[in-house]
């Protein structure tokens, strides 16, 4: 067997200050969309993309921080064995890269040992008013080994692209998941276990 | 902060977690902190570092031979989860098994004569364990039976007698099981504690020994599942599910007063200087001091060892020793469970064996002497003794609903159980425990999958 169009899933989570513009790029990568106004999703912090390579594809779960940054109060659990992550800055403002540079420090100690990281500087759209310079990002990106983009959820700019490079780089072995023999926990009181659970409607 | 919110949680432990969960998802404003920095409370899984420190202080680090520190997940209150049992209920109703990876836990031993023999995981292979004697065997193979065919709203299956009233003890004299079967059935099936349940209606008991054979006939090998990185991931789980809809998590808050206020019946909390208000509070006991009392004590044993236990399979990779009471003449069981690098709590090549029982005499830790003499040689241990306290009143006259610590069983049923009763005092309504959508359009899906494949 080769590998043509097998799908390889992965986890990928999004860091960063709040109001940086993280749910705004999932729901741009995922729905299509941007809301200027853009309020917390209620319920829906768990969502899932595809990326299609050249014999490959890649399912995105892409687990959205729930408001958990806002009080730095994230939990290790959400990053746990996250295969790919996302760190957002706002170009306008520094200490938002700041904070990105924490939270890539912190996903090299704590993450998965072969994370893809991506450093991302959103609201490109408002480059007029840009605090952080491309090229020191740039440069710091280069020296730890992060993908490295600017982006804009509201234009779109740049926003595939990133989830796309992410794909390429992340290694498409069968499991990338430690601990093998996971077992699924599936509804147990449909009271014919084990058997085929047909619907009448 | 000045805010009002309909609930304020305090403590991130797994029950406090859980109820969070519910009530934000039920539309609840809530407002969850904890005086640490870390999630969990008692029910987190610590890294060596961290463990090392709640023993020994910050002076002298951890030996390098216990390997990094980074690699350990270690619970400070042991339990497995009964894999057709309240908890897997619970993940289920809210969706939240998507955040956490399970794996069955290998096996599962009973303690008889200074010996360990595993646990039958048939009816069949019982009727032919050496745990069962020539003469028990026929009263035994009726009894299964019984309690196989037993349904709670046909009375044809009761045998004439009224179950909710007729004592367990009554119904083993009926069957003329004798007292070592008996132990067995009750400790390593029904997996009670002590022997207060002979004293009560026989029906809590068949249903116990019925969530068993449910959970093991579920992956076979044992009837336990537990998560991947420790059971710290639980509470950490269920607070991620209370914040997608719309929790508010707070940790490092100091709990420095709380004011009721009569007239305007709200609850005032203050935290750094700043102060909240809510209708309800719900928390863990350590909140509460005054409104909460002791109930004996509880000691725990983290062993760090370097290779599994020679008592047991060697293949095994997770386990668990039920050591019934009156085999080591105790009022009440002793537990061993043995985790390893499978499940992602230590690293390759060390097990950790965490034995823990209630406390029934002054010199606490020679009661765990036969658990110790299974383990083999012992490279670090962590003794600690925890009082197990309850809350004084219900909480429905002061809307402070208190959790119960958690208890010496070595599953989570009697925490669910608590969980499932406070929700019920906190909000009026039962919890009434079905499957979330979400699951059961996956099933659908995949059973379609299957379908065409045929
Ligand atoms: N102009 C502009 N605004 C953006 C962009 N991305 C997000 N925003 C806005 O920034 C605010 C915060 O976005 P949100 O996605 O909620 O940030 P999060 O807290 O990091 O998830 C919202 O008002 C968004 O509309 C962008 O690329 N350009
Ligand atoms: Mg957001």
């Amino acid at each position: 067997m080769n590998n043509n169009n097998k799908i390889f899933q992965f986890k990928l989570v999004l860091l960063g200050e709040a109001a940086v513009g993280k749910s705004s790029l999932v729901l741009r990568f995922v729905r299509g969309h941007f809301l200027d106004y853009q309020e917390s999703t209620i319920g829906a912090a768990f969502l899932a993309q595809t990326v299609c390579l050249n014999d490959t594809t890649v399912k995105f779960e892409i687990w959205d921080t729930a408001g958990q940054e806002r009080y730095h109060t994230l939990a290790p659990m959400y990053y746990r064995g996250a295969q790919a992550a996302i760190v957002v800055y706002d170009i306008r403002s520094e200490d938002s890269f700041e904070r990105a540079i924490k939270w890539v420090k912190e996903l090299q100690r704590q993450g998965s040992p072969n994370i893809v990281i991506a450093l991302a500087g959103n609201k490109l759209d408002l480059a007029a008013k840009r605090k952080v310079e491309t090229a020191e990002a740039q440069q710091y990106a280069e020296e730890n080994g992060l993908l490295f983009m600017e982006t804009s959820a509201k234009t779109s700019q740049n926003v595939n692209e990133l989830f796309v490079e992410i794909a390429k780089k992340l290694p498409k072995t069968p499991t990338t998941r430690p601990g093998s023999g996971r077992v699924a926990i599936a509804p147990i009181d449909n009271g014919n276990t084990g058997k085929k659970n047909k619907c009448c409607n | 902060m000045d805010e009002h919110y309909d609930v304020i949680v305090l403590g991130t432990g797994l029950k406090e977690c859980i109820i969070s969960g519910l009530l934000s998802v039920d539309g609840k404003k809530v407002l969850h902190m904890d005086r640490n920095g870390y999630y969990g409370g008692e029910s987190a899984s610590l890294n060596m570092n961290q463990l090392w420190e709640k023993s020994h202080g910050k002076e002298k680090k951890a030996p390098e031979t216990l390997g990094s520190s980074r690699d350990y997940n270690v619970d400070l209150i042991p339990k497995f989860i009964l894999s057709s049992g309240l908890l897997v209920k619970m993940l289920l109703h809210t969706d939240v098994t998507r955040y956490l990876d399970f794996k069955v836990v290998d096996g599962s031993y009973v303690y008889s004569s200074g010996k360990i023999n595993k646990v039958p995981s048939t009816d069949t292979e019982a009727l032919t364990s050496s745990l069962v004697g020539l003469l028990d065997k026929l009263p035994l193979r009726k009894f299964f039976i019984f309690v196989q065919n037993y349904e709670e709203n046909n009375p044809a299956t009761h045998d004439g007698l009224n179950l909710k009233i007729t004592t367990m003890d009554a119904l083993f004299k009926k069957y003329g099981l004798r007292e070592n079967i008996v132990d067995f059935i009750g400790h390593a099936l029904a997996l009670y504690l002590d022997d207060s349940y002979l004293q009560q209606p026989a029906h809590d008991t068949i249903m116990r020994m019925k969530l068993y054979a449910d959970s093991l006939a579920r992956y076979s090998k044992s009837p336990y599942i537990y998560p991947l990185y420790g059971l710290g991931e639980l509470p950490q789980a269920f607070a991620r599910l209370s914040a997608i809809y719309g929790g508010t998590y707070m940790l490092n808050k100091p709990i420095e007063n709380i004011v009721f206020d009569e007239e305007k019946k709200i609850i005032k909390v203050t935290s750094e200087g700043e102060t909240v208000t809510c209708d309800k509070i719900v928390c863990d006991p350590s909140y509460f001091p005054n409104k909460v009392q002791k109930k004996g004590k509880i000691i725990r044993s983290i062993c760090i060892l370097n290779g599994p236990i020679p008592s047991a399979d060697k293949k095994f990779e997770s386990l668990q020793i039920i050591i019934p009471q009156k085999q080591v003449k105790r009022q009440s069981d002793m537990y061993v469970g043995v985790m390893s690098s499978a499940h992602c709590v230590c690293p390759k090549g060390k097990y950790i064996a965490i034995v823990s029982a209630t406390v029934e005499t002054n010199e606490p830790e020679k009661e765990l002497a036969p658990a110790y003499a299974l383990l083999g040689p012992i490279q670090e241990k962590f003794v600690y003794i925890s009082d197990f306290i309850e809350p004084i009143a219900d909480g429905t006259a002061d809307n402070v609903f208190i959790s119960k610590s958690y208890d010496a069983t070595s599953h989570f049923e009697t925490t669910c159980e608590d969980v499932m009763d406070m929700y019920k005092r906190i909000t009026g309504k039962d919890l009434v425990l079905t499957v979330h959508p979400n699951i059961l359009k996956q099933q659908e899906e995949a059973g379609n999958q299957e379908q065409e494949e045929q």
